[in-house]
């Protein structure tokens, strides 16, 4: 049993994290934009979510307004980078340190949200329909809609005709300005809607944890990109399989290995190191099978 | 109409490696005029359509459309009435969505892009028939990823695309330029038909003089940001290949070509 509830736990941190997926996949992916704004926003939607429910806010109430606050966080960087010109990555680590004391405002270094207060797997909701389970398999099950949602409703927003844009920017900007229309506005609309995820993902973390840390930021931006990249390599050859099935997958994939590592007795201080080593495997992986080094 | 009125256009201002292109340069174009442009390499073909889009800034003068002037606007809202093509077949299409999404993008041109479906498919045999004219079998290629095409292929889709929608100006930058000369012959052929059946104002830049000659109704050779020759209608018509690279070698000679 202890194998299978390993197993559930594991899973549900995959679909969490797959919202944070979906974001850097709109990015990174299809904008073609590497956005570090990642390391802010994830823990912009946690301290959010910190304060709202000691505050006593409906749980799921947070998760909506924590999303709409990272979007603009997305909306910074867009602004940063289109409107004033700074380069993609450095307009992404600008809004990054920024966030960090703007976080550190919100919700200070660390913030506990307490066992009395309801969560999104706690509440009224999700105790009606679910009640008789136990805490883990509700986590389970809410996490696994969530992140199936996310996907259903981004996977209809790609095929709309704004989506459609959003995908000819990151594929060929100069088709979109000849079709009339201001690429940078569609920039700064995938930012939006990426960091807005980012942020919900944050938010549904710290419900799980019930906790924010200030520091719960950093290498998100990495775990993004490893699971993007993980995934559109292992279904590449699948050309049915959506983009969003593939990172999703991709989460879920990245967090077993993760998991396995620590069974097999890795300090957690070593964790990151891990996941920068995983994700250079991936990178190098990816490229062999497209032919080698580019930088020679 | 369309008029440029003493443009002046200076690269790299203030640096040691400035270069003044135009100054006071003036071009007037009438409706339903097909204007070939030929002129050697860095004479300013393509920096002239760059000003006419906007896709490079000017030091000064006026763009004229209609007598409205255009220059301060951006490039994506001139882009309303111009449609171009690149020399680049890549340029003109998204290498990783389908034709059928190619055409669809295309065809919204001018519109909002909301939060309505982005393919249409009771439009998609309207977009075949359109691909059919081309007579390169794309029109069986709907669900065929743009990347996956040849480079004549993409630009056949280009000049469909970038003309599918209601425009006023055609923009040719040297478009058959990387083509084979079969599907070169077919596109300019396209080319022709289409700015005679939708009655537009094109500008074509293009290193093939029997091109320049054999299309258009006004032929121009620029030379160092200036025109040296410009032919109308009945002077236009008497114009042979030889005449052109008469001029063409006198020019040479004197740069010391």
């Amino acid at each position: 049993m202890v194998f299978l509830d390993l197993l559930i736990s594991t899973l549900t941190q995959g679909f969490i994290y797959a919202l944070l997926s979906y974001g850097v996949f709109i990015t990174y992916k299809i904008l073609d934009f590497p956005d570090l704004t990642v390391d802010g926003s994830f823990p912009l939607g946690a301290a959010i979510t910190a304060v709202l429910l000691v505050n006593g806010m409906d749980p799921y109430l947070v998760l909506l307004i924590s999303a709409a606050v990272g979007a603009l966080a997305g909306l910074a960087t867009g602004f940063i980078h289109v409107r004033l010109g700074v380069r993609d990555l450095l307009a992404g680590i600008i809004t990054m340190t920024a966030l960090f004391s703007v976080n550190l405002q919100i919700a200070g270094s660390n913030l506990a949200v307490e066992r009395a207060i309801d969560t999104i797997f706690t509440a009224k909701p999700v105790m009606v329909i679910l009640g008789p389970m136990s805490l883990m398999m509700r986590k389970f099950i809410v996490t696994l809609v969530l992140a199936l949602l996310v996907k259903l409703l981004l996977d209809l927003y790609l095929k709309t005709k704004s989506g459609l844009l959003l995908r000819a920017v990151g594929d060929n900007s100069t088709l979109v300005t000849t079709l009339a229309k201001d690429k940078g506005t569609m920039k700064i609309l995938g930012l939006v809607i990426a960091n807005g995820l980012v942020a919900l993902c944050g938010s549904v973390v710290c419900q799980e944890q019930r906790a924010f840390a200030s520091t719960m930021g950093t290498g998100q931006v990495v775990f993004g990109l490893a699971t993007v990249i993980i995934g559109t390599t292992l279904f590449r050859r699948f050309s049915f399989v959506k983009g969003t099935t593939a990172v999703l997958v991709g989460s879920v994939f990245y967090k077993i290995c993760i998991q396995v590592a620590i069974s097999l007795g890795l300090p957690a201080n070593l964790l990151k190191l891990v996941m920068a080593v995983l994700f250079l495997a991936v990178l190098i992986l990816g490229e062999k099978k497209k032919g080698g080094a580019k930088y020679a | 109409m369309l008029e440029l009125k003493n443009i002046t256009k200076i690269y790299n201002p203030g640096q040691i490696t400035e270069m003044c292109l135009f100054d006071k340069f003036n071009l007037t174009v009438t409706d339903g005029q097909f204007v070939s442009i030929v002129g050697s390499n860095g004479s300013g073909k393509t920096s002239m359509l760059n000003i006419i889009c906007g896709s490079i800034p000017i030091e000064g003068g006026e763009v004229l459309v209609g007598g409205k002037d255009i220059a301060k606007m951006k490039d994506y809202q001139r882009y309303r009435s111009i449609g171009r093509v690149y020399q680049n077949p890549s340029m003109g299409t998204c290498p990783n969505l389908t034709m059928l999404e190619n055409m669809s993008l295309a065809d919204n041109k001018g519109k909002s892009f909301g939060l309505s479906f982005g393919v249409n498919k009771a439009r998609e045999n309207y977009y075949k028939e359109q691909l059919s004219i081309l007579g390169l079998g794309l029109e069986n290629k709907m669900d065929v990823k743009l990347g996956a095409l040849s480079g004549g292929q993409r630009q056949a889709a280009a000049l469909i695309m970038s003309t599918l929608t209601p425009i006023e100006f055609l923009i040719l930058d040297e478009h058959t330029a990387a083509l084979d000369p079969k599907t070169a012959e077919i596109i300019m052929d396209l080319t022709g038909k289409v700015v005679k059946e939708k009655k537009l104002t094109a500008m074509m830049v293009t290193h093939n003089l029997r091109y320049a000659v054999e299309y258009g109704n006004r032929l121009i050779m620029m030379d160092k940001g200036g025109i040296v020759l410009d032919k109308e209608e009945e002077d236009k018509k008497k114009m042979m290949v030889e005449d052109i690279l008469e001029v063409f070698t006198s020019i040479s000679i004197e740069c010391g070509n």
